[in-house]
């Protein structure tokens, strides 16, 4: 029997040389006549010991880390296939700390399965939820998610239950359930992970919505930077479909779903759900006033639950072990787990699933390991582009949506991305200011006009400029747009940068807790 | 044939192939510039009729979106990322580095029509940031001296 050997075809993990590893084992493999089954399963998130190769031996999976194509012959030689002691040797997978210490619902086969096999999908608990579902109506379903308290993790928090019960209870001809699966926020790739490494629960999970709501259509929107999460997710779409876990009377129950995987291109503005439905309309990505909700008229003018891709991907073990089992973790109002993604200067990159409750500090330095430069950590974002910037003072706050809300802050999608004191503050807002430039949708003018004037005030500011004056100027615009933007994009542009310039008043040429002018 | 026939022909398979998709205008959008790296000009009356919209929309859904192009890139298309998680980890640098080492500025093409260099924001390999896409393939972790060598390999590769 040919031993089972593991190399991630996530694409961070390519982007280290995932591919060259697994090359270079089955190349050492045939000169020594020896068989391997090189299995390419989805990253542990453990980023900074990718590749990351597992061996399966009768202890369990055994780690070798970071893994470089020249590291090879070595490992043959000291029989890794057997578990035998190298340098890069890291130990029984599930053993690592940094794995064993979380909770992983959403992530539960990440990393562990072949994303592409339905049978592993099915042999560690695939389709269960679903399985369940079918015996349910549609308002068992939509209240099992309700009570699991669910809230939407694309940024908004919006209680997901709430979001489905709409569209139940809108009769039409017509229902969608679209992913949004744009993850344009920076610092994040939770969605990417699961599209990559588990592609059926999110499949799994649209399915359920669904039927529980009565539509027989669905739609991925995916953002163009993810050429491989693309091809990893029409390969599962294809497999589903041809065992009849989609398309026409799924599993023999007469209910119908279908799924279809569309591009974006390249407009970070089309993560805001209504400019993504104009987009799979096939128009340009512009903001729709609401009301009317998506979900009454959504994509195409009808009744539509669009959610976040890691939203989703909840709903199988959601409706496998019930609502209540879900609610159990968490804390005040933020019920579950967060998939969380470290990012920047940090020595422990990954992806970290906890419940919430878990402090930043945690995150940072018994996960992150602290900076990466090995320098002190002075700010970090969190909540991607739109997300304040918190500094070392706040790093006890705990991972909860009301307790971020009440610093003025967000956890939006998730990530967390940490500055070292090499760190400019004020260009850091310079840069949210220019990034909404970039992305505005051009609909509002505090957004569109304000983001290109923003630029031009922190720039004054920066070169000492009519100093006092700019800094009140900066305040007032941010004013403008917090209260005058359609969209979160304009309106929360103001967090990195009025964060920045309270927490950080010295990089604007203010004197440390001077404020404003 | 010539290379506008093919691109022509390109155009109209596109087309026919996903006309009949509602909300069809993207995919045959992406359809165009995957096979011919762009969406020519020419292109824009053809799609208007067959999906009976005026010019101007189908060019304002071009210009819209930050991926489609209207001109022919490089061989390779180089894109860097210029987020926060990367600019934590020395993205500005490694952009100086590669603006300076192919003497073009974002949304050129070199004059041997090698490579056209863009920005973008963020690839989602944040937790091997600075990242950097080659045409489909990410790297993460990028120095400048990384950087020169992919840029090589992908010299080497199209010739
Ligand atoms: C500018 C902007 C960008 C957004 N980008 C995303 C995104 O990339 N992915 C996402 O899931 N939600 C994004 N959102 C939030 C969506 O508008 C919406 O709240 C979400 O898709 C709802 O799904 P959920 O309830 O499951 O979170 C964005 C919002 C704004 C204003
Ligand atoms: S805030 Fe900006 S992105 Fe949002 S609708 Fe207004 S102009 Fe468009
Ligand atoms: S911020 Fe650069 S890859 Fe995400």
């Amino acid at each position: 029997m040919s031993t089972k050997v593991y190399v991630p075809r996530d694409s961070s993990a390519l982007s280290l040389g995932a591919d060259e590893v697994a090359m270079a084992i089955l190349v050492e493999a045939s000169k020594r006549g020896i068989s391997v089954d090189i299995i390419r399963n989805g990253s542990r998130g453990l980023f900074w010991l990718e590749p990351l190769v597992e061996v399966e031996t009768a202890q369990g999976r055994i780690a070798y880390g970071p893994v470089q194509p020249q590291d090879v012959p070595g490992l043959f030689d000291q029989n890794f296939l057997t578990g035998g002691e190298h340098a890069l040797r890291l130990g029984l997978m599930e053993e690592i700390a940094y794995l064993k210490n979380q909770e992983r619902l959403t992530f539960a086969r990440v990393g562990i399965t072949d994303p592409v096999s339905l049978d592993d999908y099915l042999a560690h608990d695939g389709y269960r939820g679903l399985r369940r579902a079918l015996q349910m109506s549609g308002a068992e379903v939509v209240k099992e998610v309700t009570d699991s308290g669910l809230r939407g993790r694309g940024g908004a928090a919006f209680p997901t239950g709430i979001k489905w019960n709409t569209v139940l209870n809108t009769a039409a001809d017509q229902k969608y359930i679209v992913c949004n699966a744009d993850e344009g926020d920076s610092g994040t790739y939770s969605d990417r992970m699961i599209m990559e490494g588990d592609p059926f629960v999110l499949i799994e999970g649209m399915t359920i919505a669904g039927i529980a709501v009565g539509a027989t259509q669905g739609y991925i929107y995916l953002r163009s930077e993810y050429p491989h999460a693309l091809q990893v997710l029409n390969e599962a779409i294809a497999v589903a479909l041809t065992k009849g876990y989609l398309g026409e009377n799924i599993l023999g129950s007469g209910k119908t779903f279908h799924l279809e995987v569309r591009r974006g291109a390249g407009a970070y503005v089309c993560g805001e759900e209504t400019s993504l439905l104009e987009s799979l309309e096939g128009k340009r990505g512009i903001v729709r006033f609401k009301p009317p909700l998506p979900a009454i008229e959504g994509l195409f003018g009808k009744p539509t639950i669009i959610n976040n891709v890691i939203s989703l991907a909840s709903v199988p073990i959601i409706l496998d072990k019930g609502g209540a089992f879900y609610r159990d973790y968490g804390m005040g109002r933020s019920r579950g787990t967060l998939p969380i993604q470290l990012a920047g200067n940090l020595k422990h990159c990954g992806l970290v699933e906890k419940a919430f409750g878990v402090t930043l500090r945690e995150l940072l330095y018994d996960y992150g390991g602290g900076s990466a430069s090995g320098r002190p950590i002075r700010a970090v974002q969190v909540g991607g582009p739109l997300g304040a910037y918190l500094p070392e003072s706040q790093f006890d706050t705990p991972l909860d949506y009301e307790a971020f809300a009440n610093l003025w802050a967000v956890l939006g999608h998730g990530g967390i991305v940490a500055f070292d004191d090499t760190v400019d503050m004020a260009h850091m807002a310079r840069y949210a200011m220019e990034f909404c430039a970039i992305e505005s949708c051009g609909k509002c003018t505090p957004c569109r006009i304000g983001s290109t004037r923003g630029v031009e005030v922190v720039d004054k500011i920066i070169a000492g400029t009519d100093h006092a004056a700019n800094v009140q100027l900066l305040r007032d615009l941010s004013d403008t747009m917090l209260n005058g933007s359609l969209c979160a994009l304009g309106g929360m542009t103001p967090y990195p940068v009025l964060s920045a310039l309270n927490h950080f008043p010295e990089d604007f040429g203010l004197k440390k807790n001077q404020q404003a002018a | 044939m010539t290379q506008q026939d093919l691109n022509r022909q390109a155009v109209q398979d596109a087309i026919s192939r996903m006309k009949d998709q509602p909300g069809a205008l993207l995919p045959i959008l992406h359809g165009i510039q995957d096979s011919i790296g762009h969406i020519p000009e020419d292109a824009v009356p053809v799609i208007a009729d067959a999906l009976n919209l005026s010019r101007a929309e189908v060019h304002g859904v071009i210009t819209f979106y930050h991926y489609f192009r209207q001109t022919p890139p490089g061989r390779h298309t180089v894109q860097i990322c210029q987020a926060e998680s990367c600019q934590a980890m020395g993205s500005e640098k490694l952009t100086e580095h590669a603006k300076q080492h192919l003497g073009i500025d974002f949304h050129e093409t070199t004059g041997d029509q090698e490579f056209s260099l863009e920005p973008v924001f963020c690839l989602g390999n944040c937790a091997c940031s600075p990242a950097v896409m080659i045409d489909d393939n990410v790297y993460g972790r990028v120095t400048p001296d990384r950087l020169e060598q992919l840029l090589n390999n992908a010299r080497k590769a199209s010739q």
